[in-house]
């Protein structure tokens, strides 16, 4: 009896996200009408307006990642071999990204580093991508840090730095060398959550006027009618690789095989 | 002066003073154990001397040059911990390797020291392996030679067989003695375990509340501990009380005898003392050479093997004692009148 119950919330879980997804290829495939094609997904991948905004997006994904990691593994570190007392008050901070609407983000910046301030960041193109760079960090700040901190947390992080301090390895070559390899799968599955948000992110992109591809899909989807259907699938499809990648990092890196 | 040289080191923790005024000077190729129990301050000491912990006052110098202002990793002090700590990201030989290209040794010279010291521990097929892939003993090993890899000037061991099973422990700390001797390497190690420490020191340091209570050979600090507390902590003591008769001559009374301690004692006429005994000391039933003779009851029989562990109780006071098996006189029973008996020169007389 159980069992059917379980099987009966897995149903209509499945339904739940299946039905839509299928209607919306289904709908993506009959751009022709009266025959299935891939006719949407052509003409999509051939705008050359996908094809920048979607490379932009990735460059940005790519510098965010880089970025995260750089601000997030050491603080994170630092923070468990340290300052274990601080860890409730950086938790917290790195949660506020999903409770501030980011057009509040966004706005505080707009206000902060406009043309006329001390540090006019929005004054050139390169200085707004890098201020859309930062906001992007923030938004995934709580999907990256607690990525890293669970990653940290299967490890000793006190004894594996004091062993290499003992053989004479500094700060730098710490966090290079043991710490960073020793959470990489969690610094990935980081570095995908935060590639599909920058992907798909619109409200910073748009308010602060930059080429990105959640502005782009939003004018799609406001002016076409299957396009829109093609260009989800294919976010879709993209969220999907991130995670199979996810998977398949974790699977190959050798140290840990046996702890699965 | 010592090749390693610690003097009057202090540490507290908030109000809490764990290290006090502790001194100690060991020389080049020495083996010194720290035993205490937990608590005592000794694993904060050799994390003094490691540099994770800096000290509120005192010196440490090694070869003349004092280290405290220096970093863990400027110190050239090699550690060995309890939980192995090797990193699970590298394999066996990229582990021992790993102080080696910190330092910069070339990749033909590393691979050589590498080979060379799992050779030294035993495990020269193991070069390949992760971690995970190891038993504890051979983990612990590993870190052995990942520690010795860069030729340190002092080998620190922090508990490291405390979390190996009990037969591993004993042949590891002999490959740790012969290793230590064979490279010639100051060491100290840190544990709890009294029968590790005796077994593998050159000199031991018992530890109790942060002070150092005595440091000697293992011979010297089991056979004539200056403190109740390290005859307490170190072996098993059977303990009666007594009165000083006549100090000049060393007399003493204790269980309605009275015999000669063979030395004399700085107390006065009718102070009270405590006796304290070994239990390979007392002896049941009479025997030459053992001159003092008290009458007992036994009240606990334990059949070890080749050794009878057996409790009396005399003179109001219980005792411990061993008689080796002999197949041909069967252990006495429980509540059997007997005599214990021993020498008054294997008495140690407790100060406080």
């Amino acid at each position: 009896m159980t069992r059917l119950w379980s099987y009966g919330a897995l149903a209509i879980g499945i339904l739940y996200f299946l039905l839509p997804l299928y209607g919306m290829s289904e709908f993506s495939l009959r751009m022709i009408r009266g025959e299935y094609s891939l006719q949407a997904y052509y003409v999509v991948l051939g705008d050359a307006r996908f094809q920048a905004t979607f490379g932009y997006s990735v460059l940005m994904a790519l510098v965010t990642i880089v970025f995260g990691v750089l601000l997030v593994v050491p603080t994170a570190f630092w923070v468990r071999l340290k300052l274990p007392g601080l860890r409730p008050y950086i938790e917290f901070i790195t949660l506020l990204p999903l409770v501030i609407p980011s057009i509040v983000i966004v706005f505080g910046y707009i206000r902060l580093y406009n043309t006329s301030s001390w540090l006019p960041l929005t004054g050139t193109a390169m200085g707004t991508n890098v201020l859309l760079m930062f906001g992007y960090a923030t938004l995934a700040l709580p999907y990256m840090y607690r990525a890293v901190d669970t990653g940290l947390r299967t490890i000793d992080v006190a004894t594996l730095t004091e062993a290499a301090q003992s053989l004479g390895a500094g700060w730098s070559a710490i966090l290079a060398r043991i710490i960073l390899p020793n959470v990489l799968g969690a610094v990935l599955s980081g570095a995908f959550l935060t590639f599909a948000i920058v992907i798909g992110e619109f409200t910073m992109a748009a308010l602060l006027d930059r080429p990105a591809f959640g502005p782009y899909m939003q004018l799609l989807g406001a002016n076409r009618a299957y396009e829109p259907a093609a260009l989800a699938v294919i976010a879709f499809a993209i969220t999907w690789a991130c995670m199979g990648l996810i998977q398949l990092v974790t699977r190959f890196s050798k140290h840990n095989r046996v702890a699965r | 002066m010592a090749f390693l040289d610690i003097s009057h080191l202090e540490k507290s923790f908030g109000l809490l003073r764990v290290v006090k005024d502790f001194s100690l000077g060991i020389d080049k190729g020495e083996f010194i154990s720290l035993l205490g129990p937990s608590g005592c301050g000794k694993t904060t000491v050799l994390r003094m001397v490691a540099g994770f912990e800096s000290p509120d006052q005192g010196a440490i110098t090694v070869d003349g040059a004092n280290i405290v202002g220096l970093k863990p990793n400027q110190r050239k002090i090699g550690m060995v911990f309890q939980a192995y700590a090797l990193f699970p990201n590298l394999t066996v030989a990229q582990n021992v390797a790993f102080g080696l290209s910190i330092a910069g040794v070339g990749r033909a010279e590393a691979a050589e020291r590498v080979a060379e010291m799992l050779a030294l521990i035993g495990l020269p097929d193991k070069g390949p392996s992760y971690p995970f892939q190891l038993s504890g003993g051979q983990q612990q090993r590993v870190a052995l030679a990942r520690a010795l890899a860069v030729r340190p000037k002092v080998l620190l061991l922090d508990e490291p067989l405390s979390a190996l099973d009990a037969k591993i422990r004993v042949s590891l700390r002999t490959e740790i003695r012969e290793i230590q001797q064979r490279l010639g390497i100051t060491t100290i190690f840190v544990t709890h375990d009294q029968e590790e420490a005796l077994s593998i020191s050159d000199r031991i340091v018992v530890m109790n509340g942060g002070i150092a209570e005595q440091v000697g050979a293992p011979f010297e600090i089991y056979n004539r501990p200056n403190t109740r507390f390290v005859a307490n902590f170190v072996g098993t003591l059977n303990t009666l009380a007594g009165v000083v008769v006549d100090p000049a001559a060393g007399m003493v009374e204790a269980g309605g005898r009275q015999f000669a301690l063979g030395r004399a004692l700085d107390m006065p006429r009718g102070a009270a003392l405590t006796l304290a005994l070994r239990p390979e000391a007392v002896h049941l039933g009479r025997a030459p050479g053992r001159e003092v003779v008290l009458p007992a009851t036994i009240t606990d029989v334990h059949f070890l093997g080749s050794v009878i562990r057996l409790r009396a109780e005399a003179a109001g006071e219980v005792l411990s004692l061993d008689t080796f098996n002999r197949a041909d006189t069967p252990p006495p029973a429980v509540g059997a009148a007997a005599e214990v008996s021993f020498s008054a020169a294997d008495v140690i007389v407790l100060g406080d």
